[in-house]
């Protein structure tokens, strides 16, 4: 390969990683090709349909829109970083497998990591609130009925877990 | 006993991988695969003069470039034409590489494989392609003039015209005391999975093997495919279908021009080589389906009863025929939905035009025909003035006359013959869901206050669970595991668990020990694919008799083991034990050791299973009619379909100013025989009324005049957010088993989106008779703009349909010309 490479560092998952990338390398591509994490999907590569979105410090972003060398240094949040410490199923997780929130889960993952960020922001959206805090995101399995629900279960679950010692 | 797996919301197993990023989907396997990128045509129609892959064999990376000459052998014929049919008497397929002609914007020149995609493009931007540009046929009314042809020697553009009819329709049409006539259109969606196509492959130079994974709905299609293009013996083939990011019928086209190049191109390298399509591939060169034509003739007496039904309708297919007369024939026989129209005839012509192929996209050409029978059934009740749901009560088939014969064949080659159903109760639990009585009430509540409501209704009848057959392997290992494989695909069906909680309750094992497999053609080779509604009815009940199987041999062994009588023995929580004896038991998976009598011990369990400890002497130790193991293999081979049916209610705001078009309320009453999973299939039923919303109000493919696609992109094709669907779809359930499967099941999966735009049009033109008159929905899907003028010349009386069509198709047309 003669294009050159850029070195860049990503912290996934609470995880450092330094990678030696093209300018032009996804952040997607690099979080599913060079690193292996393949839990975050690619659905339309225009960011619209939000399968591909990664927590970028916090922030929900769109990793098939941004190029690896731009955020070097910083935080990447995915699918598997998500789940609770001892390897349980994080709550957003959880909730969806209890409202039956995901078919083929393509979709899932970029739900997934929007709505730990949405419930971050916002513990208790109301039923609008819920329905806005996803309204981002396509999926074609569902009809979004259940992903509404695992909204509302999952700050359900998110308060339990606080009130809990 | 063991709780009752069937019919339980049992949560399922699929999710935790899911849900963990863990799932394995085609392009999270092969990380040291290369990769794969395709050049496909810019032009709707044009002859290849000249392709020059000069400039891309010195680009650093890039391994290999294929053009139609470097095809051999049955590579370089044509791809298979799937279902062929007397009537298709012009089928024309695609080469895998362009040969001569381009006949659609997408279709594969040139396969490029590089160290990964970015390279693969960039090569592809330096093939030179020279093209003589041939004027395109865009769209059925440039198809039927026929004054340009998309295959020179395929006359009038006409792939195949079909008639059947029960009855005289014409003559029956002529004596009925009332006689209407529709003309009517509906536009192009497609399935649009949320992941594309993709395919894997890996030659093993050292075993003459190939082993492909693919994004597919059927493996044993797609390894029969494989096997025959490139001349390799089947069973050094194998298929393997990973996790796929659903399928809604594109993927059940095969094999796909990718699915033959990347295992030829692994072979030819001897390095894996994998192709995953983007998304604007996907758009403009996997399938499209829908479009239709439609003109019905209907005569019918006081009370809305049809007389007769002659209809006419001319479908889109696109470029080529690779799925043959699927979709128009199932049209043409599921129109006549829940009704007996005791004097039918129809007649279709499938037609040639340069736009992507149109295959089987969920509901599979029932939609269109549901679209056109309803249409007929609102239009009759206008006419005589009768209430909508009366007009369709007076014409149901009742309960006592199933089996009901249509006396037409079905898209399987079968007699269209109903096998049960009670459709008046269906209608009776629909409008108690929507509250139809009462619907007037809140109708006038709402236009008091300046609001305009409408309310619709549709009914359908869902051939499901077609043949020719499925089938089920099953093996309880030693451990007590019990494994299942069944060789159709999953594309978020949940069949890991649906078809779990059928072999816990056949078998009498706990549900976790249940594994299942399904798209391997390593463990099940003999399969046919997902479509049709057909897994649960299908690889359900194949998975049912090899279940049985395998508890008859458990129990025949077992009766040795503890000395009992079979008759006298039950399975319970993975245990053969006797009745009403609960400590005389022996464990499954000690079973499995002595169904297997072994000459070697390997741990302390196979030790029980050896010479010296088992068995008579006097008898060989695999009985006369046995088989070593305990496992069970069974196939389901049904005489026909099974019927599934429901109805769908809507109500709407309609703003009387913009027209924008809201969803009140979303009901569905659905009989889809006896429920596995009631979780799922709701969540089946949720997903195909979002589909349909889409396709009712939203989603169209907007082909320009050059057969170019303008909308192929999420940001201008309009699939549903959650803010498109309704909030909340109130569903009901009848169960009425199929007498044709040993469960009672019919097919869930394609149910909820078959009457969308019916319904739809329905609701649109009942809070649209507020105006003046009676203003008529007779093409779909609608936008607000296109309802607006809808109204707007209505208003001055012109005949509103066309005009309005015209207009927009002039607008269009202007506007492209001049594209500031």
């Amino acid at each position: 390969m003669s294009e050159e490479l850029h070195d860049v560092r990503l912290v996934v998952n609470g995880v450092p990683h330094d990678l030696g990338v093209p300018a032009r390398r996804l952040l997607s591509d690099a979080l599913r090709h060079d690193l292996g994490l393949t839990g975050t999907h690619v659905g339309c590569e225009h960011g619209v349909c939000g399968s591909c979105t990664v927590l970028l410090d916090g922030t929900p972003v769109r990793s098939c829109l941004l190029l690896a060398v731009t955020v070097s240094g910083s935080e990447v949040t995915t699918v598997e970083g998500l789940t609770n410490a001892d390897g349980s199923l994080g709550p957003v997780q959880q909730a969806f497998k209890d409202c039956h929130g995901l078919q083929c889960g393509f979709c899932t993952p970029g739900f997934l990591t929007t709505i730990t960020a949405g419930l971050r922001d916002n513990p208790c959206p109301t039923h609008d609130e819920a329905k806005e805090m996803i309204a981002g995101n396509l999926c074609r399995c569902t009809g979004y009925q259940n992903i509404v629900s695992a909204v509302e279960r999952a700050a359900e679950l998110i308060a339990g877990e606080g009130e809990s010692p | 006993m063991t709780t009752r797996m069937f019919g339980e919301r049992i949560a399922r197993v699929e999710d935790d991988r899911f849900l963990r990023g863990a799932g394995r989907y085609v392009d999270d396997l092969g990380a040291d695969a290369l990769h794969a990128a395709v050049l496909r045509s810019p032009h709707a129609h044009a002859r290849i003069v000249d392709i020059d892959v000069s400039a891309v064999l010195d680009v650093d990376g890039v391994h290999a470039v294929f053009t139609y000459d470097d095809l051999q052998g049955p590579m370089a014929e044509p791809l298979p034409l799937l279902i062929p049919h007397p009537a298709l008497t012009h089928g024309r397929t695609q080469y895998a590489l362009a040969k001569d002609e381009v006949n659609h914007v997408g279709e594969a020149i040139a396969f490029v494989v590089a160290d990964d995609r970015y390279v693969a493009e960039d090569a592809v931007d330096k093939i030179v392609v020279t093209y003589e540009f041939l004027p395109p046929v865009v769209g059925l009314a440039a198809a039927r003039a026929a004054e340009r042809l998309v295959h020179d020697d395929v006359p009038g553009n006409v792939a195949a015209r079909l008639e059947q009819h029960v009855g005289d329709a014409p003559a029956a049409i002529a004596a009925a005391p009332h006689r209407l006539s529709l003309d009517l259109d509906i536009e192009r969606s497609a399935s649009t999975p949320m992941e594309g196509r993709g395919t894997l492959a890996r030659w093993d130079t050292d075993s003459g093997r190939m082993q492909v994974w693919t994004s597919t709905q059927t493996s044993t299609g797609v390894r029969a495919a494989v096997a025959a293009k490139l001349g390799l013996d089947l069973g050094h083939v194998d298929v393997i279908t990973p996790d796929v990011g659903g399928g809604f019928g594109v993927k059940i086209v095969h094999p796909w021009p990718e699915e033959l190049l990347v295992p030829l191109a692994a072979r030819a390298l001897g390095q894996p080589v994998k192709f995953i399509e983007d998304r604007r591939e996907h758009f403009i060169s996997s399938a499209h389906e829908r479009a239709q034509v439609q003109h019905v003739e209907v005569g019918f007496d006081d009370d809305g009863r049809l007389l007769g039904l002659d209809v006419a309708f001319w479908h889109d297919n696109g470029a080529y025929t690779p799925y043959g007369l699927i979709v128009p024939i199932i049209t043409s026989t599921q129109l006549l939905g829940p009704y007996k129209p005791h004097n039918y005839r129809v007649t279709f012509e499938s037609l040639y035009t340069n736009t992507v192929i149109v295959t089987p996209y969920r509901g599979a050409g029932r939609p269109q025909g549901v679209y056109a029978m309803e249409r007929t059934m609102d239009a009759i009740a206008a006419y005589l003035g009768k209430d909508r749901a009366d007009v369709r009560a007076v014409n149901f088939i009742q309960p006592d006359e199933f089996p009901f014969d249509h006396h037409l064949t079905f898209q399987d080659g079968r007699p269209l013959v109903y096998d049960s159903g009670d459709y008046p109760q269906l209608l009776d639990k629909l409008k108690a869901l929507i509250g139809w009585d009462d619907f007037e009430t809140v109708r006038a509540e709402a236009a008091a206050q300046g609001r305009r409501l409408g309310l619709g209704l549709a009914c359908y009848v869902e051939g499901t669970g077609v043949g020719p057959y499925e089938g089920a392997h099953i093996h309880v290992e030693t451990s007590g595991k019990v494994k299942v494989a069944t060789g159709l695909t999953t594309q978020g069906q949940g069949h890991q668990t649906a078809f779990a909680q059928i072999v816990a309750d056949e078998l009498g094992v706990p549900f976790e020990s249940v594994e299942v497999v399904t798209g391997d053609t390593r463990r099940m080779p003999y399969a046919v694919g997902t479509f049709a509604s057909r897994a649960a009815v299908m690889s359900g009940s194949a998975i049912h008799l090899a279940a049985r199987k395998v508890k008859e041999k458990a129990l025949r062994i077992a009766a040795d083991a503890l000395e009992a009588s079979v008759d006298d023995l039950e399975i319970v929580d993975g245990s053969v034990r006797v009745k009403g004896a609960p400590d005389s038991s022996i464990a499954l998976g000690t079973v499995a050791v002595l169904s297997n009598p072994l000459r070697y011990a390997f741990d302390e369990a196979s030790g029980a299973a050896t010479q010296f400890s088992v068995g008579d002497p006097g008898k060989p130790p695999v009985a006369e009619g046995e088989e070593p193991g305990l496992e069970g293999k069974d196939f389901y081979s049904p005489e026909r379909s099974t019927f599934a049916a429901g109805m769908h209610a809507v109500i709407v705001e309609i703003d009387p100013d913009t027209a924008e078009i809201e969803i009140l309320r979303y009901a569905v009453v659905h009989d889809c025989g006896n429920l596995i999973n009631p979780m799922i299939v709701q969540g089946q039923i949720h997903g195909g009324v979002a589909q349909g919303v889409g396709g009712a109000l939203y989603e169209r493919m907007e082909y320009d005049e050059n057969g170019q696609l303008l909308n192929a992109s999420f940001m201008d094709f309009l699939m549903p957010y959650v803010t498109e669907v309704p909030d909340g779809i109130e569903i009901d359930h009848l169960e009425t088993p199929s007498p044709l499967n040993p469960l009672g099941l019919k097919g869930a999966g394609e149910a909820g989106v078959i009457p969308s735009a019916a319904v739809f049009a329905s609701a649109i033109e009942d809070a649209e008779r507020l105006d003046p008159g009676n203003l008529a929905v007779t093409a779909m899907p609608i936008s607000p703009s296109q309802l607006f003028d809808l109204r707007e010349h209505h208003r001055r009386g012109h005949p509103v349909v066309e005009e309005a069509r015209q207009r927009r198709l002039e607008t269009s047309a202007q506007h492209r010309k001049d594209p500031s």
